[in-house]
Formats: structure tokens, sequence, C-alpha cells
């Protein structure tokens, strides 16, 4: 493991150390008397904080602090009058979430209606995206001609930007001069009239198609690279026992993807539940009612309005819903993968 | 990643197996390629192949669309923002996930598993719950030290390079653990510092990770909406919000939006496309384990 140190090497090391940049030389501060690998051992006791750091301070600032202030100020009455110096505003107790959560009154309602679009629409893009991601990988594990062009192709819609992507789908559900309307009015005669798919009760499923067609190529690249993971003696030992292809795909490969698909899972839910970009940019300012998704609800009640105070309330009950899903489903599926 | 595992059954798939796949593969390409080609035909086109019925063939091609869109929009500071706020943000994003992820990949220290979880559990947080409180700060930061970050490119490089930070650690730590902790040992017996043995050993030996962490890094910052359509003025405006100026107008010219749209993601799908094999190589040793 120690290869041989000559002179020679002892000093060209010594040379590269004195011209190195000076945090690495700053970090040899064992002075000429100490041997190295001491010096090495009393550093890392503060190194590994050192590298830390940074990541620490951005974290701070961008995601922890932000957030409990975002806690802070729920309890808070935060109208446009106190943008600029919101210590300021009035303690309000727990008057946000009341409001938030009376159920009776015209707010709740429109928030608890946009709870259960965004559960229907999460459940159904989650569920498709996986569907989709997950046949196209088992699909392409064996090489066929053409297989790299279309993984090539397959990848695109996620590497479009959201804005590009979703914009075009915009251009597609148009009533008068999209493609959706032609396809289905004017060459399949399938609706006696041209149907609305940016507002009304169609929006949902525009919404629902553009989420999948955007997300499912992350599902295909997350499971393609576990399939990689599977070691090929299993399909071997599989195939000698007579196993086939269907076979292989049901007892090894879907058991052997339960830890991706465990994670994958978790992931698509919270990224999809949390989308702003794609209804934002659909629809514009405000959604249509029937695809009036939490986050775009909750920017609404926020910026539209300017109070801040009733906006974060809705943000730390979306927190505290994602908390408790997110745990249950860890608890539930480590369980069950503890079982098998 | 062309040379995936494939599992070599020494029996030819069979005929059912054949089949699903060519029709299954068949339909999702048209779901795919319907868009892209709606995409790049319309922006093709004049503009009232685009305003009336829509029409699968243009009736003539034109490239008017494509010289016109930097004028309805000043579309070239709005890539020139782009541009600078995704590449810094992934230059330093990947320079601190680099150092955060060796430390957590090479050394044993107090409160790791605090770090990792943590950092992991803020991709849960949804973005609107710290949009309005970062908004504060932000103003605040600027009211009271002068330093604009609200409005500011270096505000929204700041948010974004975090965006990406966890998902990066993440992915860098797995790829780190794969390799062999002997090779950076015998640069640090041979008297290298840490520093130094990070950068001639593991950051070399883990190049395609740190690839697939900069794609990801550069295609966060460039996609983003929510952030910038609030932290941003109208000289720092990105493509993200300024596409938009086409569409908002009350003519759309449907053809401008399509060949703008086109025009601002060839950087990021030609990129992508070219460095996916490093991404898929990058989850397969990191994340998926």
């Amino acid at each position: 493991m120690t290869p041989p140190t000559t002179a020679a090497a002892d000093e060209s090391q010594a040379a590269a150390a004195d011209s190195g940049p000076p945090r690495s030389a700053s970090g040899r501060r064992g002075g000429p008397g100490r041997r190295p690998r001491q010096a090495g051992r009393l550093r890392n006791l503060s190194l590994p904080y050192m590298l830390l750091l940074p990541a620490i301070l951005l974290e701070l600032l961008v995601h922890l602090v932000p957030m409990i202030l975002g806690i802070v100020m729920s309890f808070r009455g935060i109208t446009q009058f106190f943008i600029r110096n919101w210590t300021q505003a009035p303690w309000a107790g727990l008057h946000n979430f009341r409001i938030a959560l009376d159920f009776n009154a015209p707010i709740g309602q429109a928030l608890l209606h946009s709870f259960f679009v965004t559960c229907a629409f999460t459940a159904l893009s989650v569920g498709l995206c996986w569907l989709l991601g997950a046949f196209v990988s088992l699909m392409m594990q064996d090489s066929f001609r053409g297989r790299g062009v279309l993984r090539t192709l397959f990848l695109v819609p996620y590497a479009l930007p959201v804005y590009a992507a979703v914009i075009t789908w915009a251009f597609m559900f148009q009533r008068d001069n999209g493609l959706i309307n032609h396809v289905l009015h004017d060459q399949l005669h399938l609706t006696s009239d041209r149907p609305f798919w940016l507002i009304g009760d169609n929006s949902f499923y525009a919404l629902l198609i553009v989420s999948v067609w955007k997300g499912w190529p992350f599902a295909f690249l997350i499971i393609t690279a576990g399939l990689q993971n599977i070691p090929r003696e299993l399909y071997e030992a599989a195939a000698i026992d007579g196993a086939g292809m269907w076979q292989q795909i049901r007892r090894i490969t879907m058991p052997s993807l339960r830890p991706v698909n465990q994670v994958l899972v978790l992931v698509l839910f919270l990224w999809t539940f949390n989308d702003f970009n794609t209804p934002f940019v659909l629809f514009g300012n405000s959604a249509p009612e029937a695809a009036d998704v939490i986050s775009i609800h909750i920017y609404q009640a926020s910026f539209v309005t300017w109070n801040f105070g009733s906006g974060s309330a809705m943000s730390v009950l979306l927190l505290l819903f994602l908390l408790v899903v997110t745990a249950v489903y860890l608890l539930a599926t480590s369980r069950r993968r503890q079982d098998v | 990643m062309s040379r995936a595992a494939a599992h070599v059954s020494p029996m030819a798939p069979p005929r059912s197996f054949i089949w699903t796949r060519r029709v299954g593969l068949s339909l999702i390409s048209l779901f795919v390629l319907v868009p892209v080609y709606v995409m790049v035909s319309s922006s093709l086109k004049p503009l009232q192949d685009v305003s009336g019925a829509f029409r699968w063939l243009p009736s003539g091609l034109t490239l008017r669309p494509y010289f016109d869109i930097w004028q309805t929009v000043p579309l070239a500071r709005y890539f020139g923002n782009s541009l600078i706020v995704s590449g810094a943000a992934t230059i330093c994003s990947v320079i601190v996930a680099i150092f955060a992820a060796y430390a957590v990949s090479r050394y044993r220290f107090r409160g790791k598993r605090v770090f990792t979880v943590t950092v992991l559990s803020t991709q849960m947080f949804p973005g609107i719950l710290f949009l309005l409180p970062l908004f504060l700060i932000f103003v605040n930061i600027g009211n009271t030290t002068g330093i604009a970050l609200y409005g500011s490119r270096g505000g929204l490089i700041l948010t974004y390079l975090t965006f990406s930070l966890p998902f990066s650690i993440w992915m860098l730590i797995g790829y780190f653990d794969s390799i062999p902790r002997d090779l950076d040992e015998a640069a640090l017996v041979d008297g290298c510092g840490p520093l130094r043995a990070l950068f001639r050993v593991v950051v070399p030996a883990a190049t395609p990770g740190i690839v697939a962490v900069a794609v990801y890094a550069f295609m966060t910052a460039w996609g983003e909406v929510l952030f910038a359509s609030v932290m941003t003025n109208d000289t720092t405006r990105t493509l993200a919000v300024g596409l938009r100026g086409y569409a908002t107008q009350n003519d759309v010219y449907w053809n401008q939006v399509m060949a703008a749209s086109l025009v601002v993601s060839v950087p990021v799908v030609a990129g992508f496309l070219l460095l996916q094999r490093y991404l898929v190589a990058g989850l397969t040793a990191g994340a998926v384990k």
C-alpha cells in the first residue's frame, strides 16, 4: 500500500506543497519538526467540519432559517404593510391556522378542495410515471436495434427546461388552434364541440398529462440505473432453472428493485406534491378550480393578496402533512423490507 | 451506459415479450415525440398557420420567428442572465458539494448522521414555505447592509446553488464511497495534505459523478420558475420568467413562443444528452446503491 518513498520523491512533494494553493499549505501547519502523519491526525478533528462549513452555512441561509422564520411568521398577522419591517407585525396566535382549517368558511373550504385535488393529482401522476418508467426500463434492458436512440429520445422531456416543455403543451391544449382539439374534434370526431383544456374540469387532465410527460423519464433513469446493479448471476441461475423472461422479471427483477423503488416513489411523491413550475407555467397566476394544486393555491394566498401570515400557516400545514406521510411511508416500507 | 448489464438469457426472449416491447415502446415514443414535433414544426411556421386551426404540416417554411424572438422580448438579456445565474450556481454548488461529500465519505465525526439526514430532508420542504421568508430575509438584508440580494443575480445564484446541493452531496457521497480508500490514504501517507489528496486523487477518480452533479445543478437552475418569478426584476429576469412575455400579450405569437422555447432548450438538452451516460453512471454508483 505504501509506495517506496525516495528522497527525490520527498523533495518533489515538499516543493509541490510550497508552491501549492494557500489552503493546502496552511493545512500542513505541523511544522518541519513533526511527522506528517501526526499532523494529519490532529487536523482530522476539525477538518471535516471545515469541509462541511460552506454547505452548512448555505443550507442555514436558504433552507433552515427561512423555514424557522416561516413557522414564526405563521403565528403573525403579516400583511403588505409589514413587508419592510415584518418583526413589527402583530402576533396572531393560532388565528392564521384557525382560518386555514375552518372548513365551513370559504378560505378553509378552498384549501381543503385544493388539498384533495393535489392528492388525486399526485397519486395519479406518481403512479403513471412509475409504471411508464418501470415498463420502459424493463423493455430496454436487453439490447436491440435502436435502443440507444430510443433511450436518448426518452430522456428529452426530462432534459427540456420545464417552462419550454409546458409552454409547448399549453399551445397544444389551446381550444381553437391547438393540436389536441384538432385531433379529437377535426380528425377523429370524438367530441361534438371543441372542449376547453386549460379552464374548467378538463384542466385536471391537462395538468396530469403534462406532469407525466415531464416526470416519467426520471423514473426510467433511476430504474435503469437500479437494474444495472442486479447481479447477472441471478438471471443465469433462474434461466438454468427454466424460468422464462416474464418469470425472471417477476421473481428477480421486481424484488431486487424494491429498495430503489422505495426511494424513487417517495421522491416522486414529494416533487409532484410540491410542484409549482408545471401548473404555474400551464395556467399562469390563477389555476382553474379543477387543477388548483396546493402550491399554486398558497402562492396566490400569499403573493396576490399579500397576506404572508396566512400563506405561511398553509405552508406549515403542508410541511406537517408531508412529514407525517414521509414518516409513515418509510416506517411501512422499511418494515416490509425487513420481513421479506 | 451503452454497455448496460443486459442479462444474457440463453434463450431468445419469447414472442410475447418482443411484441409487447414493439407496441409499448412505439406508443411511448409517439407520446414523447408529438410535443417535440409541435415545438420544432411550429417554430418554422408563418403566423397564420399557428393562429388558425392546427395543421400538421406548415403551409410554408420560414425562419422569421427566429429573428423576431429577439425583438418581441429582450430575450438576449434573459438568456445572458440565465447563463450567468445557472453557470455560477453550478460551479459553486459542485465545489461545495465536493467538500461536504468528501468529509462525509472519508471522516468519522460527531453529527455526521444529523448532517446527512438534515440535508436530505430539505428536499422535502415545499418551495413555497421558504419562498416567503427568504424573500423577506433578502429584502431585510438589503435594507440593513446594502447588499442587494433581492432582485439581483447574486440572490438567485445563492438560492439555486442551495437547491441542487442536497442531491449533489448525496450523489457524491455514494460516488466517493465507491472509490477505494487506499488510493487517497496512500497519498496521505506520502505526505499530501487532505485537500491535495482530495483534488489530486479523489476528484479525478470521481469525474463521472462530478460531471453528473454539474449537469443536474445546471438543469435545476436553468429550469426553476417559482423563485425566478419573485426574486428578479426587469434587468435580472431569467428565461424562466421572460419566456412568458410572449404569452401574456393580447396576440400570442405561438410560432415565436415555440422558436424561443427551442432556442432556450438547446443548451441544456444538448449538454444533457451528451453527458447523460455520466449521469446514469453516477446514479448507478451513487444514489441507487
